[in-house]
């Protein structure tokens, strides 16, 4: 096959599947965001890479003060934390503002949040500049680990993939297992019930909104450590994640994890067989002729419509 | 036959908008703007094809199709594959490896030319195909989704991961598209050269008068029964469904039509501007021209023109002097239309028309609002005043 050996092959398939898995957390992070957001809400956040971008400038700026103050080794976990509270609160302030007098225009808000996206990337260029950054990377976080010498993982891929897994245990908690999840999800069932059982439903919403955009900010902290920043870095994922969240059925978390880790090793794998666009055209075409065959996605919520 | 064309063009109003309409195109742009700008006003009426679509597909049927770009740049392509062979003849690419095929192929080590190019050597084949194709490519699309009642949001996510993919294949495929510089140096068709003054002119004619047929054909369209049904799947879908239509078949046949008026206007780019690129093609533009239909007003066939023209003045002007400012006035104008003027340019003028002297129309108008805005063509009072006496109006 493609005149490899099929050890090489294995070996392939086992680097490329760990670079494969580094864009599967980003992808992971940002589809949880949007999972939240459009299955819970019904509500298109296109801004959603803005909002991961400014968890990765935060992170990087970050990086920055703690050279010159060195704390260089564990700066990491408040630029995750800041991160996360930054896009929070703004997310919870676009959603006073803006997305709360569109919740009955679905198709409306999509409009409305590209445009907020266009205006959030001309800030970050007139903030930041149009050239990428990259944040200065803990020491430990370098290097990488080998199992045999043919396999070479970076650690800073492995140390993404656990936050990943935190952050998805920290969303499920929070969705399934505490008073928060449970008020998020009667809203969803039926909003005029939920709010006749003396649930605040616009609190609900704002909350379920800023907590998307945090869990974006967490992927833009986690972003920086396999890629630089730049001010249009949010575009790139944005439709990648949509695809996520779509093709693994919206409003469900075990779908969202099996298509980011799908979408991810598969465009992952093929683009070391084909060229770099082929790999992606070819995922992404699977992906839309799955869809118009099941358009439910495949874990498809069991709540009736 | 006077009765139905009045219902065509949509009784005296209808009329007076369109001549308006046809005055400025036909009229004032061309006597009034030097040719370079006139190209330039050329090109944004081919974006307005696509704002008209826009209206048929999304202000009426209620389909957000985030992938118009698709059937812009299927058109675009198809005009540009014909001239490129045109402008690549054996004689001009003798210093070429394999002479006779486009330069873009030449530098990719393809020597001969694929056989999809084949049919872009003749003119009338490139007609009937820019209008085919991107309606029948349509109709697959549609076929998949409609009749499986995927509609609304997710709709509007899939057309626009198709926009992404065909601009990704464009981009990849540099041997057999010209890759993202896309089709360049386009000269003539049928040996008439398409880059001097009068080529433009009439270009430019050609243009607006497709664009007429377009807005023209869809006031047809919706002003027949099928367009009454298109508003009324738009409003409560279920309702015509339970009522023993179909609604999917109603829906593919839109979206082709649509698909069909953007790929006019894609061709008609290539013949106006001279080159084809993928960056017409993906997401961003395609979400623009959605953005074009909305500051004219999504329902309206000919606030989409004038949507289209604002908003790309806008950008030329912005663009050329403040390039900083544009991204904030582009983003801060889609958040204004879609919160506060849902109706875009056309609802505001159905919304304050009255208020000036124009028409002199009776209808619902007081005497004291028609007094007041005679004062303010007169220009004889200030603002503070006309509110008082309009106080007083309605008090009395």
């Amino acid at each position: 096959m493609f005149g490899y050996s099929m050890a090489d092959i294995g070996n392939i398939m086992v680097m490329q599947g760990f670079s494969g898995l580094s864009m599967f957390t980003v992808l992971l992070l940002m589809a949880l965001g949007l999972a939240i957001i459009f299955g819970q809400m019904g509500v298109i956040n296109m801004a959603h890479g803005e909002f991961m971008t400014i968890g990765a400038y935060t992170t990087v700026m970050l990086s920055k003060v703690a050279t010159t103050y060195g704390f260089v080794n564990y700066y990491f976990v408040f630029a995750i934390i800041l991160a996360f509270i930054l896009a929070f609160a703004l997310g919870y302030f676009i959603e006073f503002i803006m997305i709360r007098h569109l919740y009955k225009r679905p198709l409306d808000t999509l409009l409305a949040t590209w445009g907020l996206s266009l205006v959030m990337q001309q800030s970050f260029r007139s903030t930041f500049g149009a050239k990428e950054v990259s944040a200065e990377l803990p020491e430990w976080m370098l290097g990488s680990f080998k199992p045999t010498p043919d396999i070479d993982i970076p650690i800073n891929g492995v140390f993404v993939m656990v936050l990943a897994l935190f952050v998805t245990a920290g969303v499920y908690l929070f969705m399934y297992r505490s008073r928060w999840g449970l008020r998020v999800r009667a809203t969803v069932q039926n909003r005029v019930m939920a709010g006749a059982v003396g649930i605040n439903t616009q609190k609900v919403d704002r909350v379920t909104f800023a907590l998307g955009c945090g869990i974006a900010g967490v992927a833009g902290a986690a972003f920086t450590t396999i890629a630089s920043t730049g001010p249009t870095t949010g575009t790139l994922y944005i439709v990648d994640s949509f695809m996520v969240v779509v093709f693994g059925g919206a409003a469900s978390l075990m779908g969202t994890i099996a298509s980011a880790f799908g979408i991810a090793q598969a465009q992952s794998i093929l683009q070391f067989f084909m060229t770099s666009s082929m790999g992606k055209v070819s995922t992404l075409l699977v992906i839309v002729g799955i869809l118009m065959m099941k358009p439910e996605g495949l874990f498809a919520s069991k709540l009736r419509k | 036959m006077n009765a139905s064309l009045s219902k065509l063009v949509g009784g005296k109003e209808g009329l007076v908008g369109l001549a308006v309409l046809a005055a400025i195109i036909f009229v004032v742009l061309p006597l009034g703007v030097d040719i370079f700008r006139l190209n330039l006003v050329g090109k944004y009426l081919t974006y307005a094809f696509v704002a008209v679509s826009l209206v048929l597909l999304w202000g009426n049927g209620g389909i957000l199709s985030l992938g118009q770009g698709i059937f812009f740049g299927l058109g675009g392509y198809g005009m540009a594959m014909f001239m490129k062979l045109e402008a690549s003849d054996p004689i001009t690419t003798k210093i070429q490896t394999t002479p006779g095929i486009p330069d873009f192929m030449d530098w990719n080590q393809i020597t001969s030319l694929p056989w999809f190019w084949e049919p872009f050597k003749s003119l009338p084949l490139t007609i009937l195909i820019i209008l085919t194709i991107p309606a029948l490519f349509a109709y697959l699309i549609g076929f998949a989704m409609f009749k499986r009642r995927v509609g609304g949001v997710y709709f509007a996510i899939i057309t626009q991961a198709i926009a992404l993919i065909l601009s990704i294949l464009i981009v990849g495929q540099q041997g057999f598209t010209g890759g993202v510089n896309g089709i360049t140096d386009l000269k003539t068709v049928w040996g008439w050269d398409t880059r001097n003054d009068s080529a433009k002119y009439i270009l430019y004619y050609l243009n607006g008068f497709l664009l007429f047929g377009a807005i023209l054909l869809s006031k047809y369209v919706l002003n027949s029964k099928f367009g009454m049904l298109l508003l009324a799947m738009r409003d409560k879908e279920e309702r015509v469904r339970f009522s023993g239509y179909d609604v999917s078949n109603f829906k593919i046949f839109i979206f082709c039509l649509a698909a069909m008026i953007s790929a006019v206007g894609g061709a008609m780019f290539t013949l106006q501007v001279g080159f084809m690129s993928p960056s017409f093609v993906g997401i961003v533009p395609s979400i623009e021209m959605v953005i074009f239909c909305a500051v004219g007003g999504r329902a309206s066939l000919i606030g989409a023109v004038y949507g289209t023209l604002f908003v790309n003045f806008g950008k030329t002007f912005f663009s050329e002097s403040y390039p900083e400012l544009w991204l904030f006035i582009m983003g801060g104008l889609f958040i204004a239309v879609v919160m506060f003027f849902p109706d875009g340019l056309a609802g505001v003028w159905a919304k304050y028309s009255h208020k000036l002297n124009f028409f002199k129309k009776k209808s619902r108008l007081t005497t004291a609002a028609v007094t007041d805005s005679t004062k303010i063509d007169a220009g004889k009072k200030t603002v503070k005043e006309i509110d008082v006496t309009n106080i007083k109006g309605a008090k009395a």
